[in-house]
């Protein structure tokens, strides 16, 4: 199967409306890492009025904690963490200029709202894939909460990251289309 | 009963144990706890960088039935990716989970030195030394810190008879640990009430456990040994059924209906989104039905060796 549409940072409100529920794309340019205790350490910040330590504008936000780097490499196996831990940070995110997250699994109707309301997509990345999307990473680099270890914050250099557009900037739900299409039990209706 | 056995003479009623009553076991064979800790170390590199058989070869053979143009260029990800982790010795997944390790301690075996502390000292060291994830936060609530060698391990340890120790280290990770559940069925819920709680499950993880995924079901006992079971049942390869045919039909069947959620792998549509459902069961209570789904992604990695 090939890729239909190539992604490149920043990633603009009109490079993400162009882009629908079901695209398999390539991602290359700069993302950022966090997950839970990264939005966690945000979320405080901002609610005491600081300033995030990154400009989220345009940006990706990749829910990644990736094993330490052996010698000679950029950065350890790094595939995506379930993104539904970060829906309770993500409108905050929304609200700072986030416009893309790579991550796996559901997202709560509130952060679907509020996606819509932004025009950002979600993506997810193959969970479990993560020595082959280790390959991708051309360069990593800490740039906040180095105490957080696996969890920082770091800058990604990526080259053709594989993703999934799962939610449209419409609101449109890949999981529940792709779904749907291949179900063959009656979900409100069990009998055995 | 009571003839090792003394009550103080001062009649304050603390017993005691005598020792030379205890008697002595001539047979014992001695394992150093330090031998534990390095196997253990191994272990830990081995579970993580390599995926088993017959996962590997289940994927190959589930993926050429697979329905979705997608679902199939995803699993073939998962095997490139397994192919690449076992070439570099590098993690198949990142999370590369809490240890649980289940040691089957012979009865004429004695340890010298501290079991608990060697199984910790190899988990240490093995999560250290081959780059390998750190993902245990030291208090589950009020802390959370991370304790920065990914002890402790979770140990379930068995006595069996023999002079072996057999140490099996499965790595959980914890997408799909997180998707696990246990439900105290009735017994009028029967055969319907398991198939039912297992799509429930199933659906309710939907994407999250990275499918395709590997079930394992603990069928009977009490809730904590149902869960047990369940973890257990997924230390047996995939592809071999249970060895009572009521149960081994049952495993087949609930694959079918898993696979006819149409959750897919990644959960973006498909018609595999379990490789295999793994059953283990126990004699359980006359009121009882409980049964443990531990929901496992396909990295269901495990390890072991025998000292």
């Amino acid at each position: 199967m090939m890729p239909q549409a190539r992604v490149t940072t920043p990633f603009t409100f009109e490079a993400a409306s162009a882009l629908k529920a079901g695209d398999y794309v390539l991602i290359s340019g700069t993302v950022y890492t966090a997950r839970d205790a990264a939005h966690k350490r945000m979320s405080e910040a901002l609610a005491r009025g600081e300033q995030l330590p990154v400009d989220f504008s345009d940006q990706i936000v990749y829910y990644v904690g990736p094993c330490p780097a052996k010698p000679g490499q950029v950065i350890g196996s790094a595939g995506p963490t379930t993104s539904g831990r970060m829906d309770a940070y993500t409108p905050l995110m929304l609200e700072q200029g986030m416009r893309g997250m790579i991550g796996k699994g559901y997202r709560s109707p509130e952060v679907i709202a509020a996606m819509q309301a932004k025009g950002a997509v979600y993506f997810a990345a193959t969970g479990g894939a993560a020595a082959l999307i280790a390959s991708t990473v051309k360069s990593y680099e800490v740039v906040a909460y180095p105490d957080l270890g696996a969890e920082a914050i770091a800058k990604l250099t990526v080259e053709n990251f594989p993703a999934i557009v799962v939610i449209d900037s419409c609101g449109n739900n890949f999981y529940e289309m792709g779904q749907k299409k291949f179900c063959k039990l009656d979900r409100n209706y069990y009998t055995f | 009963m009571y003839n090792n056995v003394m009550v103080d003479e001062d009649n304050t009623k603390k017993l005691y144990v005598i020792p030379w009553r205890m008697g002595r076991v001539g047979k014992m064979r001695v394992i150093a706890a330090d031998d534990v800790a390095t196997a253990v170390a191994d272990l830990a590199a081995k579970a993580n960088y390599y995926l088993p058989e017959d996962i590997y070869g289940e994927i190959v053979k589930m993926r050429n039935k697979e329905e979705s143009g997608l679902g199939k260029e995803l699993m073939l990800q998962l095997l490139e990716n397994a192919a690449i982790a076992a070439r570099d010795n590098v993690p198949i997944c990142q999370d590369t989970g809490m240890a649980v390790v289940f040691l089957e301690l012979g009865q004429e075996v004695h340890i010298d030195g501290d079991l608990t502390l060697a199984v910790n000292r190899g988990i240490a060291q093995g999560y250290g030394d081959s780059y390998l994830r750190k993902s245990v936060v030291s208090d589950p609530l009020f802390i959370r810190k991370n304790t920065g060698d990914n002890t402790p391990a979770v140990m379930h340890v068995s006595i069996v008879s023999g002079d072996k120790l057999k140490i099996i280290l499965a790595p959980k990770g914890f997408g799909s640990e997180n998707m696990s559940a246990v439900r105290m069925l009735k017994p009028s819920d029967g055969i319907d009430g398991v198939k039912k709680f297992t799509i429930d499950t199933v659906l309710a993880a939907g994407a999250n456990p990275c499918p395709p995924i590997v079930i394992g079901m603990g069928l009977g006992g009490t809730m904590e040994k149902a869960a047990l079971l369940a973890k257990q049942a997924l230390l047996r390869p995939i592809n071999r059924r249970n060895s009572n045919p009521d149960y081994a039909s049952l495993e087949e069947e609930l694959l079918a209906l898993v696979n006819w959620t149409g959750v897919g792998p990644q959960g973006l549509g498909g018609t595999t989104t379990a490789l295999a459902v793994n059953i283990e069961y126990y004699p359980t209570h006359i009121a009882g039905l409980p049964v443990a789904i531990n929901i496992n992604c396909h990295a269901t990695r495990h390890a072991e060796i025998i000292l």
